[in-house]
C-alpha cells in the first residue's frame, strides 16, 4: 500500500482566550487509512476534526489536505464531508433529496445524479427507501442517511463525529463492523472521533489517544493497548494494574525497572519516555495474569488472597491483595474454569507473562 | 366534602362561561347590530337589513381608509419581519457583548405606554423635516410590530440545529444556497407567523396612527372620526363586522401554519434527540 500523506496537521494550536482547546500538535494521516481521534470529552478530538472539515480556524499552525494548505478555504470547498453527532438530516427532505443534496451543485445530468444516490443508498443497505421522508427514519437509518449522503460526494477524507454514541449497544457493534467493511470498499480515508476505546480499538488502522488539548500516543490498536506510554493512555485505554518501580538502567530501547513482587524487570521503552527522577509505573492489564488451579506452577507466580469478586457474566473480575504490593491487584478470568466460585479470602496464586509487563511514563 | 368536591367542578364552569360571556358578548353584538335597520344599537331590533353593508362600499372616505390601513399594514408587517429575521438570527445564533440587553431594548416598545412613543415618534418626525403621511406611520407601526415579530421569530429559529446549516455547508453549498435550500425552509412558519401578527397589529394600530398621519387615516383613525356621528354608527358596526371576520379568517390561517410549524419542530427534536 502507498504510503501517502492524506491529512497534515502541523503545530495547530486553537485557543479560546487563555484556553487551548489544541496545544501545538501535529499529526500525519495516510491515505486510505482508517484513523481515530481518541479521547475524554474536552480533549480537543472534535475541535481538531471540526478544523479538518473547516467549521473551526486555527490559531495558529497549518491543516492541509491531500497536499493543498486548508488556510482561508471554508468548509463548502474542501475536499471532506462529514457525519454529524446529531446526523443533521434535512427534515423538510426525504431519503433521496438529503443524499442527493450535495450533488445538486454538481450539475450532473438526473440519470447520473440518480445512479450515484442509489449507488450510495446500496452501499449504506437503504436501497429502496429513497422516497421515505427524513422524519421516518429510525436512528439507525439516519445514520446511513447520513452516511450516504457524505459518500455520494466521493470525498478524499470522510469526517465521522461520534457517529454511533446515538445508538444502542447492539446496533452499534453491528454498525462498527460495517463501518469498516465500507471503508474498506471505499477506501476513502475516514477520521473517527470517538470517546470509546472499544470502538476505536474495533475499527481503526491507526488511534490517536488526547489528552487536554495534546497527542499522547499515536500507534495501531495492539500497540496502544498492549504498549501504551504512559499511565494516562494505559487507563484510558481499559482495566491495568499500575506498581510503583525503580528505573535501574534506561538504555537506547529498554529499560530495567526494580519493582516489589516482580523482581526485576527488562522491557521495551515507551517512545516518548519521559524520564521523571528514578520513579516510574510497571503495568499489567488484569487479563494477562492467570489464575493458577490446584498444584498447577509457573516459572512467574505471585501469591495473595482473594478480596473481592465481581460476576460479568462470561467473565469474573477478582481482586487480590499481593504481599508487598501498596495497592491489590486487578485479575479478570474466564468462567470457564469456575474462578465465578472462588470465595472471597481464600488464597490464590497467579502467572504471569513478563512479556504483558510493561514500563509507564508517570 | 365530597358534596364540596361535587359542587366545585359547577361552580367552576359556571366561572368560566360568564368569564367567556363577558370577554366576546360585545363582539357579538357587533354583527348583531351591524344588521339592524334603526341607527341607535338597542334591543329590540327594529328589523333587519344589509342597508349598512351596501353603504360602506359606497363611501369614498372609508374606501380610501381601508386602502391606507392595508397598505400600512403591508409595509409595516414586511418591514418589521425583515428586521425581526436580522435581529433574530444575531440573537439566537451569534454570541456578543451586551446581547441580552439589546434584546430587552428591542423588545422595550411592547411595555412602553404607547402613547408616549407616539409623542416621542411625532418630535422626532418633525426635527427630521418629514412630512407627516403614511410613511410615517409606517416607521411607527413597524417600530411597536418588532418585538411581536421578534418574539416569534427568535421562537422559531431557536429550534433550529445549527449543525443543519453545517452540513449544508459541508456538503458544498454556498452561505446564500444554504440559507435558501435549508434556513428558509426550515423558518418559513415562524416568518410566516410574523408576517400575520405584524400585520393584525398594524390594522387595527390606533395611537400611532393617530399622530403619525397627515390628511390620509388609517381605518382605525377613520372609525374614531365617525363615531362622534351618531347616525354613522350602524356603518361602524358594519365595519366592524367585516374586520373581525377577517380577523379570524387571518387567525385561523396563522394557527394552523403555527401546528404544522410545531409538527415539523416535534420531528425535528427527535431527529436531534
Amino acid at each position: 500500500m502507498p504510503e501517502r500523506t492524506m491529512i497534515e496537521i502541523s503545530r495547530v494550536t486553537r485557543s479560546y482566550g487563555a484556553f487551548k482547546a489544541l496545544d501545538e500538535t501535529s499529526l500525519s494521516i495516510r491515505e486510505g487509512e482508517f484513523f481515530s481521534l481518541l479521547g475524554p470529552s474536552g480533549c480537543g478530538k472534535t475541535t481538531l476534526l471540526r478544523m479538518i472539515a473547516g467549521f473551526d480556524t486555527p490559531t495558529s499552525g497549518t491543516i492541509s489536505v491531500d497536499g493543498q494548505p486548508m488556510d482561508g478555504i471554508p468548509a463548502n470547498r474542501r475536499p471532506t464531508n462529514m457525519v454529524f453527532q446529531s446526523y443533521a438530516i434535512f427534515p423538510h427532505l426525504n431519503v433521496e433529496q438529503n443524499v442527493s443534496y450535495g450533488l445538486k451543485r454538481l450539475r450532473l445530468n438526473p440519470s447520473e445524479e440518480q445512479r450515484r444516490v442509489e449507488e450510495a443508498l446500496a452501499q449504506v443497505s437503504l436501497g429502496g427507501l429513497g422516497k421515505r421522508g427524513a422524519t421516518e427514519l429510525s436512528g439507525g437509518q439516519r445514520q446511513r442517511v447520513a452516511l450516504a449522503r457524505a459518500l455520494v460526494m466521493r470525498p478524499k477524507v470522510l469526517l465521522l463525529d461520534e457517529p454511533l454514541s446515538a445508538l444502542d449497544k447492539k446496533l452499534r457493534e453491528q454498525m462498527q463492523v460495517e463501518l469498516r467493511r465500507l471503508q474498506q470498499a471505499v477506501g476513502i480515508t475516514f477520521i473517527l472521533v470517538t470517546h470509546d476505546q472499544y470502538e476505536a480499538l474495533a475499527m481503526s488502522d491507526r488511534i490517536a489517544v488526547m489528552f487536554g488539548g495534546r497527542i499522547a500516543q499515536v500507534a495501531t490498536p495492539k500497540e496502544i493497548y498492549q504498549r501504551p506510554t504512559n499511565c494516562q493512555v494505559a487507563d484510558f485505554l481499559g482495566g491495568m494494574n499500575f506498581v510503583k518501580a525503580n528505573i535501574v538502567e534506561e538504555n537506547g530501547s529498554t529499560i530495567t525497572l526494580d519493582t516489589p513482587v516482580f523482581g526485576r524487570v527488562k522491557t521495551d521503552k515507551p517512545v516518548a519516555f519521559a524520564r521523571n527522577g528514578n520513579a516510574a509505573t510497571l503495568g499489567i492489564r488484569p487479563e494477562r495474569l492467570r489464575v493458577l488451579w490446584d498444584d498447577a506452577t509457573d516459572k512467574h507466580e505471585v501469591a495473595g488472597k482473594v478480596v473481592d469478586r465481581h460476576y460479568f457474566g462470561e467473565i469474573t473480575h477478582l481482586v487480590i491483595e499481593i504481599p508487598g504490593f501498596e495497592k491489590p491487584l486487578s485479575v479478570t478470568e474466564t468462567n470457564n474454569f469456575g474462578a465465578d466460585d472462588i470465595p472471597v479470602g481464600a488464597p490464590i496464586r497467579l502467572a504471569y507473562d513478563p512479556d504483558a509487563l510493561v514500563a509507564l511514563a508517570d | 366534602m365530597t358534596a364540596l368536591r361535587k359542587m366545585l367542578p359547577s361552580w367552576l364552569t359556571a366561572y368560566a362561561v360568564l368569564y367567556i360571556g363577558f370577554l366576546y358578548l360585545p363582539v357579538i353584538f357587533l354583527p348583531i347590530f351591524s344588521i339592524n335597520t334603526a341607527a341607535t344599537p338597542k334591543f329590540p331590533l327594529s328589523g333587519y337589513t344589509l342597508k349598512w353593508y351596501r353603504d360602506l362600499a359606497t363611501t369614498p372616505a372609508l374606501t380610501d381608509a381601508a386602502w391606507n390601513s392595508l397598505m400600512v399594514a403591508v409595509s409595516a408587517s414586511l418591514l418589521a419581519t425583515m428586521f425581526g429575521i436580522c435581529a433574530a438570527r444575531a440573537i439566537t445564533r451569534y454570541r456578543f457583548p451586551a446581547r441580552r440587553s439589546i434584546n430587552g431594548l428591542l423588545m422595550a416598545p411592547l411595555v412602553l405606554p404607547e402613547i408616549i412613543i407616539a409623542v416621542s415618534m411625532l418630535l422626532v418626525m418633525l426635527q427630521l423635516g418629514l412630512n407627516l403621511s403614511l410613511i410615517t406611520v409606517v416607521f411607527g407601526h413597524v417600530l411597536i410590530c418588532i418585538p411581536y415579530s421578534l418574539s416569534v421569530l427568535t421562537s422559531g429559529f431557536e429550534g433550529f440545529d445549527r449543525s443543519l446549516e453545517e452540513a449544508s455547508a459541508d456538503l458544498g453549498e454556498s452561505p446564500f444556497g444554504t440559507f435558501r435550500r435549508v434556513t428558509l425552509p426550515m423558518v418559513a412558519p415562524a416568518i410566516i407567523s410574523s408576517l400575520l401578527v405584524s400585520f393584525t397589529i398594524s390594522l387595527d394600530e390606533f395611537i400611532m396612527a393617530f399622530f403619525l398621519t397627515g390628511t390620509d387615516a388609517t381605518l382605525p383613525v377613520y372609525i374614531w372620526g365617525q363615531l362622534r356621528f351618531a347616525a354613522k354608527l350602524p356603518g361602524v358596526l358594519a365595519l366592524g363586522t367585516l374586520l373581525l371576520i377577517a380577523s379570524v379568517i387571518l387567525l385561523t390561517i396563522a394557527e394552523i401554519v403555527r401546528r404544522r410549524a410545531s409538527r415539523r419542530t416535534q420531528n425535528m427534536g427527535g431527529l436531534i434527540a
